[in-house]
């Protein structure tokens, strides 16, 4: 299903991150990528060279906004201010959907610029799908939420993260950004099958792939996005694309940014999975 | 203390008021300044246990305790927003050295924690929060306060909005007494006492890389070893009268006379341009020779300054008054 609803319908293939190291060469060697997926809060600007910047991109690719700072699971009210931002960028970038994270981070108007993991209860459900569809109605754009890593499970969760996951999407009626990535380091940090998770999710409304590198310290797994996508995670992108479906993919590297060609050549190493079986050939497909 | 003893309550998350007050209780312990050794502190100003708070909130695994799990969160929360000020502040950084400018910092961010969805917007209140307590740059204070104006500024002039510039032809055959210009809302004018702009040019040569980072996910580093500079020689004491502003989508600061600062202070208070240049006529001092006013060398001022700041796009209509 690379097509769907929840990613306006699109067949995107293979995109990378858009990150400040790479402005010059991008512009100036035009390289060829699919499709680039921007922070949309870099952009949530007036003016200046961010907005020029990301001018001249669109003058050439294709972009998808990411958002970081939305926090749908945030007990409070939507923040209309934001959202007319992040509306006004929609319009500028026309992005086929929209992703931001299924966490928390702010409360009351105060703010950590974390991603902060979700009390996986109904009730969080119920709020989190709310503010989804809210969102979405004032947008006018598909919106995926992704999940997040995570390094803290609370005592109140009433169910695993994945059925909170399809809880929500289901609830809010959105599509699923399935970073591969965040369900090994999960995993690692409270002891779950990863695997377990990709086969319990509603594959169908899966519009868009995270892979991305980890890091792993005597004690806990980071999510650190500073080097190359590690074989378990490719492993379980390969199980999710039998799953789904070639479906749009972004290779995040966020931190230790090496050169341009680099990033690219790791993102483009997805591509070998994408010819793995459609969804209707591999629907009797284990683990 | 037997109640601090007790085994810890969970906290249920069964209706929207439930999730409010389970984010609050969970914001209050990842704000929470971190000890010198950048480890989550144990107990709360108040004497209460951060371990059995944790406790309610979080499951522990076969590795980690609850606090354990807790001090990741709390951890990053300080890496990244100290992290962003120490990126936004440079000059202030080398002004205080490192152990000030972080007492400093985690002060403010305790007091005015971010209230903004972006991280751009962390230093906004450092100006007001050094006016409240002057004693945290102590005894630079008047120096930091002139270097926080003006690397605030840079800010605001990185990606404030850019207005049309005026043309000649919306100025054309207008009355000056009534004719008012505006000025772009990236352009910061600064009255300093401290000559903070050549200070911060001999920092950033010690150590400049250009490049904002990129936001990821979680921050693992405490923001140090960003300070083995030589010490560099103070802010001289001067009179500094600066435009911050962009240009081709670069920054820029200019030092301008006290005359040109006045106008264009003026005009962006809205004087109209006769009135203003009035004003600036008052304030030059070159204008003035044996109590005669040289009206012809003030003109010829005039002209150059206007000229120079519409080729660099300063100045375009009013604001429409709301």
């Amino acid at each position: 299903m690379p097509a769907n609803e929840f990613n306006g319908f699109t067949d995107y293939g293979i995109g990378i991150g858009l990150r400040v190291p790479h402005y010059r060469h991008i512009l100036a060697e035009k390289p060829l990528v699919d499709w680039f997926e921007i922070i949309s809060e870099n952009f949530m600007v007036e003016g200046g060279r961010p907005l020029e910047v990301l001018d001249q991109i669109l003058e050439q690719y294709r972009v998808v906004q990411h958002g970081v700072a939305m926090y749908f699971g945030s007990a409070d009210r939507l923040n209309r201010e934001h959202l007319k931002r992040l509306k006004r960028l929609v319009k500028r970038t026309k992005t086929p959907w929209l992703s931001d994270h299924l966490c928390w981070g702010s409360v009351d108007g105060r703010y950590t610029h974390d991603l902060l993991p979700m009390p996986y209860t109904f009730a969080a459900a119920k709020v989190t799908a709310d503010r989804i569809r809210q969102a979405r109605d004032y947008l006018e754009v598909p919106i995926c939420v992704e999940n997040v890593s995570s390094y803290a499970e609370y005592h109140a969760s009433e169910m695993t993260e994945w059925e909170f996951l399809s809880e929500v999407v289901e609830a809010a009626d959105c599509g699923i950004l399935m970073d591969v990535n965040n369900i090994y380091v999960s995993s690692e940090n409270h002891g779950f099958d990863p695997y377990e998770y990709l086969n319990n999710i509603p594959h169908h409304r899966v519009g868009q792939i995270h892979i991305a590198g980890h890091s792993k310290f005597e004690k806990y797994t980071l999510d650190t996005h500073d080097h190359p996508v590690l074989d378990p995670v490719w492993k379980m992108y390969a199980h999710l694309l039998k799953k789904t479906g070639p479906t749009a993919t972004l290779l995040e590297w966020d931190d230790s940014i090496p050169s341009f060609e680099e990033v690219h050549r790791e993102a483009l190493k997805a591509n070998l999975f994408h010819k793995a079986k459609t969804p209707a050939a591999s629907s009797g497909a284990t683990r | 203390m037997k109640s601090l003893e007790a085994k810890p309550q969970h906290n249920n998350v069964r209706s929207r008021s439930e999730l409010k007050a389970f984010q609050q209780k969970m914001l209050g312990m990842l704000y929470r300044p971190l000890s010198p050794d950048w480890k989550s502190r144990k107990k709360t100003d108040e004497g209460i246990s951060v371990v059995k708070i944790a406790e309610g909130l979080i499951k522990p695994n076969d590795r980690l305790t609850s606090f354990e799990r807790l001090e990741i969160y709390n951890r990053c929360y300080w890496f990244r927003v100290l992290d962003s000020l120490y990126d936004d502040f440079p000059g202030l950084l080398a002004l205080l050295g490192n152990r000030k400018f972080l007492k400093l910092i985690t002060a403010y961010l305790i007091r005015y924690p971010s209230e903004s969805f972006t991280l751009r917007n962390l230093g906004s209140r450092l100006e007001s929060f050094l006016c409240e307590e002057p004693e945290y740059a102590s005894p630079l204070q008047e120096i930091a306060l002139d270097m926080v104006r003006f690397e605030w500024a840079q800010i605001i002039a990185f990606d404030e909005i850019a207005r049309e510039p005026i043309s000649p032809k919306d100025i054309q055959k207008r009355d000056p007494e009534k004719l008012r210009i505006g000025l772009q809302p990236y352009l910061a004018l600064l009255e300093l006492n401290h000559a903070v702009d050549r200070y911060l040019i001999a920092v950033k040569n010690q150590e400049f890389d250009g490049l904002r980072k990129e936001a990821s996910n979680t921050s693992n580093a405490a923001p140090e070893g960003k300070n083995h500079r030589r010490r560099l020689s103070l802010p001289k004491r001067e009179r500094v009268w600066l435009a911050v502003h962009r240009y081709d989508n670069m920054l820029y600061y200019k030092r301008l006379e006290p005359a040109a600062f006045t106008l264009l202070k003026e005009l962006g208070k809205g004087t109209p341009l006769e009135m203003a240049c009035g004003k600036a006529i008052k304030r030059d001092g070159s204008a003035k020779q044996k109590g005669v006013l040289k009206a012809d060398a003030f003109q010829e001022k005039l002209q150059g300054w206007f000229a120079e700041w519409s080729s660099l796009r300063w100045l375009t209509l009013p604001s429409p008054k709301k």
